[in-house]
């Protein structure tokens, strides 16, 4: 495969954290390296485990293949194949490619020379699927309290964790991370109207600055967060919602067994009032 | 001094820190939690505990020692005392141990003269306590008698409730309308109260007067289409709907999970069987309240009364407070049996029991297959041959499975071993209209060989 015009001055040696030269080498366009290799490797025997665990269930629906979590009988401890152990090797296949994945993404990042702000970001999300499968399911004890793989079935398992809390929506980290979710949707639509906007004048007219950017934005907000700030501000609202929605189902169980309205309760009993 | 202002300031802050993490903290748990798998793994449908908080609750759950067993032959107790109305037939022990249990349920202080005025005859009934009485010994003889869907052969004795207090802990009253109710935007539409009886959410406060009383709300109020075609039911009647099933779950110390698969709460497959038992568990107090407690309004003082002048009215945590059975499902019924069965002249409001109905057969099945055997074919033949010599009788068909293989195909296999079954009745000269295929509560069992049966049933 042929390399883009512009290619060339990325193919650098060097930047790797385990292997050294060993797999230091491209394939076509794909650089390969240490965690390339292991997150293949991860990858397809856990899409493998997936698909046998698909032949040996009732069905090929792809909307209601279910690869379920281990009863709660077995604690924190191995589940027969065909009742939850196969979810248990999917799991630890799935951590590894998604850790080999940003761990590739590091050493890609140190060959490049630029921040680790990808690996990093990608840290976050890996950090909820842990928190979900192995993070809350050690604190409550058993592998079964993760959530099924399966496209229907998982979120069946999300409506019915959530109404073992009668409403889930009284969780206080819930409502940040869905204010965070919702804020970052809006600051991501400000941004790409302005970008679109601003690029794309009418007939005749230049280009606009982002001079101009702000300035239309001090006219109607009041502030702009200007061109570099705007990433920093969409980053950290990305971040933060992954983070509190993983807080937020951490504390549901571990932390709190009752009704979320009822955790309120702190509030209505503060001496101010009550 | 600006030394010791910045170490005042970082005193004041740390101090505010704390007292903020303490407060955060204070409204949290902490693992160990224990948890009970209530359906299928993966499923979510799990109840959640914290050993720590139950702890307290089974002592509030022990049920008191019974008073030692008495001869039931002897002079009745109608014969011997005047002004028995509903526990007559017994024999004159019988009905002394069962005042004295009752005494010691509901008024340990004042013993007799909760109901009985000193000076008084014993058949006297001028104290409103005593009429109540009696006729809570009718509903509780009716509940144990005809509410057997709901309280099984556990059963309730004065004590599921009362534990020892003259009013039961748990009790509802209308509550009054918001003084601002008809002004501008004083109306609250009763919500918002962060009331106790909805676990403090923002939900109706009073929805119990809507499904525990006369003229009940539709409960069920989703539509049966995806789409929207013609269900007039308002977001307002669907909050109603969670007030009640809120109440439920504190009154009954569960989760939505404990009835419902919430894919789809409305869907009875599924779900767990409780779900059945709280069904009519609502209609049984319903009934409670409409033919025994509500037409008692007029003998309450009006201290009695709530703030709209209704009386004290019984809902799920009025006999399980805080528990999924009350008194954890030890049965006190069973060392009083007197109040399970309808008694005395003019209690005799309980139909008569239908026979156990009984069993006709039992078809056994190889793993996994649904062909029946000439042993099956045998039992078969006997059963129509049963059948057909009463007329009245029609036959229930239940198909079983083992746990070995899926789950799906279980259901399925079940259902086809009933087929087979319906098929060779039909052979053997039994009507298809005698016949009643009834899909069982627990289609899969164990893994022995009856766990790979047919059951046939006579039904009437």
């Amino acid at each position: 495969m042929a390399m883009l015009s512009f290619e060339r001055k990325y193919r650098v040696r060097g930047g790797t954290l385990v292997g050294g030269d060993l797999f230091d080498f491209w394939i076509g366009p794909f650089w390969v390296g240490f965690f390339g290799v292991t997150t293949l490797f991860f990858s397809i025997v856990g899409t493998a485990l997936i698909l046998w665990g698909a032949a040996m269930g009732p069905t090929w629906n792809i909307w209601q293949i279910n690869i379920a979590p281990p009863d709660l009988k077995y604690g924190l401890g191995l589940a027969p194949l065909l009742e939850g152990g196969l979810w248990q090797l999917i799991t630890v296949c799935a951590i590894g490619a998604f850790c080999s994945w940003a761990l590739r993404e590091v050493e890609i990042c140190r060959k490049l020379g630029m921040g680790y702000h990808v690996p990093f970001g990608f840290a976050f999300a890996i950090g909820a699927y842990v928190t979900l499968v192995v993070v809350r399911p050690v604190l409550l004890g058993a592998w079964g309290h993760g959530f099924p793989y399966g496209i229907f079935s998982h979120l069946d398992w999300v409506s019915n964790v959530g109404y073992q809390y009668l409403h889930f929506h009284y969780n206080p980290a819930h409502m940040i991370a869905i204010t965070f979710f919702f804020t970052c949707t809006f600051a991501l639509s400000l941004h790409g109207g302005l970008v679109l906007s601003a690029t794309n004048p009418p007939k005749g007219q230049a280009v606009k600055t982002p001079e101009h950017e702000d300035t239309f934005f001090r006219d109607t907000i009041g502030y702009s967060i200007g061109t570099l700030g705007i990433h920093r501000l969409g980053l950290f609202l990305a971040l933060s919602a992954v983070f509190w929605s993983a807080v937020c189902i951490v504390i549901s169980g571990p932390f709190w067994t009752r009704g979320w309205p009822e955790w309120w309760g702190w509030w209505l009993n503060l001496p101010i009032w009550s | 001094m600006m030394r010791s202002n910045s170490g005042f300031f970082r005193i004041v802050s740390l101090a505010t820190a704390a007292l903020a993490a303490g407060t955060l903290l204070t409204g949290c748990e902490r693992p160990p939690i224990d948890s009970v798998q209530h359906g299928f793994r993966g499923t979510g449908m799990v109840q959640v505990y914290n050993p720590r908080i139950l702890v307290p609750e089974t002592y509030k759950n022990v049920v008191p020692d019974p008073l030692p067993a008495v001869p039931s032959d002897g002079p009745k107790a109608k014969d011997a005392y005047k002004n028995v109305q509903v526990l007559g037939d017994l024999s004159v022990a019988e009905f002394t141990r069962l005042m004295v249990a009752i005494s010691q349920w509901v008024a340990p202080n004042e013993q007799c003269s909760y109901c009985h005025a000193p000076g008084e005859d014993f058949s006297s009934d001028s104290m409103y306590t005593k009429v109540v009485a009696r006729r809570m010994i009718q509903m509780t003889q009716a509940i144990n008698s005809r509410w057997t869907s709901h309280v099984a052969q556990t059963g309730v004795t004065c004590y599921t409730c009362h534990r020892g207090n003259h009013n039961p802990a748990e009790v509802w009253y209308r509550a009054p309308q918001h003084p601002q109710a008809t002004r501008g935007l004083g109306n609250d539409a009763g919500q918002n109260k962060a009331a106790a009886n909805v676990g403090l959410a923002s939900l109706p406060y009073d929805a119990l007067r809507e499904y525990l009383s006369t003229n009940p709300q539709e409960i069920r109020n989703n539509g049966a289409t995806a789409l929207p075609t013609g269900n007039r039911a308002s977001i307002k009647q669907a909050e109603f709907t969670y007030s009640l099933m809120m109440h439920m779950s504190d009154g009954l110390g569960v989760n939505c999970t404990y009835c419902h698969n919430t894919q789809n709460f409305a869907q009875w497959e599924g779900g767990p069987p409780q779900r059945v038992t709280a069904w009519h568990g609502i209609r049984m107090a319903r009934d409670i309240n409409v033919t025994y407690i509500e037409p008692l309004t007029p003998v309450f003082p009006a201290a009695r009364l709530g703030p709209t002048g209704d009386v004290a009215k019984v809902n799920c945590a009025t006999c399980h407070q805080g528990a999924y059975k009350p008194l954890y499902g030890v049965s006190m019924l069973r060392d009083y049996p007197q109040l399970g069965r309808v008694t005395g002249a003019t209690g005799a409001t309980g139909r008569a029991a239908a026979p156990p109905p009984g069993v006709l057969g039992r078809v056994l099945f190889d793993t996994g297959r649904s062909e029946l055997s000439a042993a099956a074919r045998a039992e078969i033949e006997k059963a129509a041959k049963a059948a057909m010599a009463d007329a009245s009788v029609k036959i229930a068909l239940s198909g079983f499975t083992d746990r070995t293989g899926n789950p799906q195909a279980n259901l399925e296999l079940a259902r086809n071993r009933a087929v087979a079954v319906r098929d060779a009745l039909t052979a053997a000269g039994v009507p298809v209209a005698r016949i009643d295929m009834r899909k069982p509560e627990f289609v899969i069992g164990g893994a022995d060989a009856n766990s790979r049966r047919v059951d046939l049933v006579a039904a009437r």
